[in-house]
């Protein structure tokens, strides 16, 4: 029996080696403009993942 | 580490540093909370003990399965990122690729709440110059680098107040964007008073994103958002936005609303937009000084806290029957979202980021302006105040000592750097009550993405 389902995510460890090409959106701007939340942010990269 | 909760009928385990998330069944809920505890003949017996109604197969067969995930790196992941995170912030150094646009320090409002003092930042009303615009924008191109794409939000006070010099700059930065290989997003964010049809063409061709400030019900709008002489801009604005989101044909859009003391109980606020016909909505807890009378209590926050619950249930609810809407902080996009670099390295205030006051002064960003001490420099001799940058650009959420046993600061990267200097009286402190309803943004959101996810298998 399976106890455990695991949702599919991006591995953060493994953008570690090839993330930060930095053409994502910065985090408040053009948004809340009050609070840093970056997990809501696109990836721009389509090499990076 | 790992996070692990009971939340929209799932047991939900977050593993920190892969960012991993798992749905689990009640024996592997009650097993990972012991794992890095106890041995295996003893966490098996102890959850026998607990379960005796379960074979020791069954649970073997859990352990072996947390087993897998860990020696797969999804469960247990140690943080490897610590001793690379001045790095990898270093990447945005020396590069500007977003600027917050003050183009008029002057509103046609007069909401009590607002962090800019009606406007005005505490200093005189102003609107931005042509020219100033024009240079600010080069400002940003000479320092963008290699970066493409390059965000300018029109910003006030009310920036339609100063609607023709919106409109120049935008020109010119159409003039020369394909010239420089750069791509500008360009944002407005308007109480909608002077919102017309020219305004809404033009928003719909240039503007990437618009952000309306709406608060909901009328009654709780009308007690902050009134104009010069006091009245209520609900019924003025309503109509105005509601035209401009319809012929938007699916651009982006935020309606964005703000919360206080007055409606702890928010989520009514969402539900009125909605009935308006609004479905991107942003609803964001008051930034004040400690003390005023909109400040949200500690009586408060299991209000809030609720309503943040209730608010995944009803996005689930509407999901299902066909009627989706987004709210900016529970669009986690857990394939397709950030890189650890940005996760680290937080919102670029200060460094990738700045404000430009409507004279032409550089601030880390909006909520900074009118802080005499964290001013950068101008646009047209840069940055100069390198120990303000500096200090902004060794944030990063390994810099903050609050943070380090957060389990949610990869979501946040150690939250907004204004609100821990208005809460702490340093960038690098925390914004306490912030953080909590941060944290269960984040497990409303994760929540919501695994059920979203059930719902998608079925």
């Amino acid at each position: 029996m399976k106890h455990i389902k695991t949702i599919k995510t991006r591995n953060l460890c493994a953008s570690a080696k090839n993330g930060g090409c930095g053409e994502c959106q910065t985090s408040c701007q053009s948004a809340c403009k009050t609070s840093c939340g970056i997990a809501n942010q696109q990836c721009e990269s389509k090499n990076s993942k | 580490m790992i996070h692990q909760y009971r939340l929209m009928g799932y047991n939900i385990v977050l593993d920190v540093c892969s960012g991993s998330v798992h749905a689990v069944d009640d024996v592997a809920y009650d097993m990972i909370s012991l794992f890095e505890s106890l041995g295996r003949d003893e966490l098996i017996a102890k959850i026998s003990s607990d379960r005796p109604d379960l074979p020791l197969s069954e649970l073997e067969e859990c352990y072996d399965q947390i087993c897998e995930l860990r020696d797969a790196g999804l469960l247990f992941a140690d943080d490897s990122f610590e001793p690379q995170a001045g790095l990898l912030k270093q990447k945005t150094a020396g590069v500007v690729k977003a600027l917050c646009l003050h183009i008029a320090h002057t509103c046609n409002l007069n909401c009590s709440y607002c962090f800019a003092s009606q406007g005005k930042y505490n200093g005189e009303r102003a609107v931005m110059s042509f020219e100033t615009g024009k240079r600010a924008l080069d400002f940003l191109i000479e320092n963008s680098g290699s970066r493409r794409n390059l965000e300018v939000d029109f910003f006030g006070g009310e920036p339609l107040m100063n609607f023709d010099v919106v409109k120049q700059l935008v020109a010119y930065a159409r003039s020369i964007e394909k010239e420089k290989n750069k791509n500008f997003r360009f944002t407005l964010t308007t109480n909608g008073v002077l919102i017309d049809d020219d305004v809404i063409d033009f928003a719909n061709r240039e503007m990437s994103n618009v952000v309306l400030s709406l608060d909901g019900r009328k009654e709780i709008h009308d007690r902050y958002r009134v104009d010069l002489a006091g009245n209520g801009s609900w019924e003025k604005i309503v109509p105005k936005f509601q035209k401009l989101v319809e012929a938007r044909g699916g651009k982006n859009y935020y309606m964005r609303g703000t919360f206080t003391h007055a409606n702890p109980d928010f989520l009514k606020d969402i539900e009125k937009m909605l009935e308006l016909g609004f479905t991107e909505l942003s609803m964001e807890p008051v930034v004040c000084a400690p003390g005023d009378a909109e400040e949200l209590t500690r009586e408060d926050l299991p209000i809030v806290l609720e309503q943040y619950e209730k608010l995944a249930e009803l996005m689930l609810c509407r999901d299902r029957e066909g009627k989706p809407f987004t709210f900016y902080h529970y669009m986690l996009d857990l394939e397709d979202g950030p890189c650890i670099y940005k996760r680290i390295s937080g919102c670029g205030s200060g460094t990738e980021y700045m404000a430009v006051t409507p004279w032409g002064d550089l601030y880390p960003c909006h909520q900074f302006v009118g802080e005499e001490k964290f001013k950068l420099g101008d646009i047209w001799n840069g940055v100069t105040n390198t120990e303000i940058q500096d200090e902004f650009a060794s944030c990063n959420v390994y810099a903050r000592p609050d943070c380090r046993d957060c389990w949610a600061k990869l979501y946040c990267s150690g939250g907004c750097a204004a609100n821990a200097y208005h809460a702490t009286g340093s960038v690098k402190g925390v914004y306490g009550y912030g953080c909590e309803l941060f944290r269960k943004r984040m497990e409303c959101a994760i929540a919501l993405a695994v059920a979203r996810s059930s719902d998608q298998e079925q």
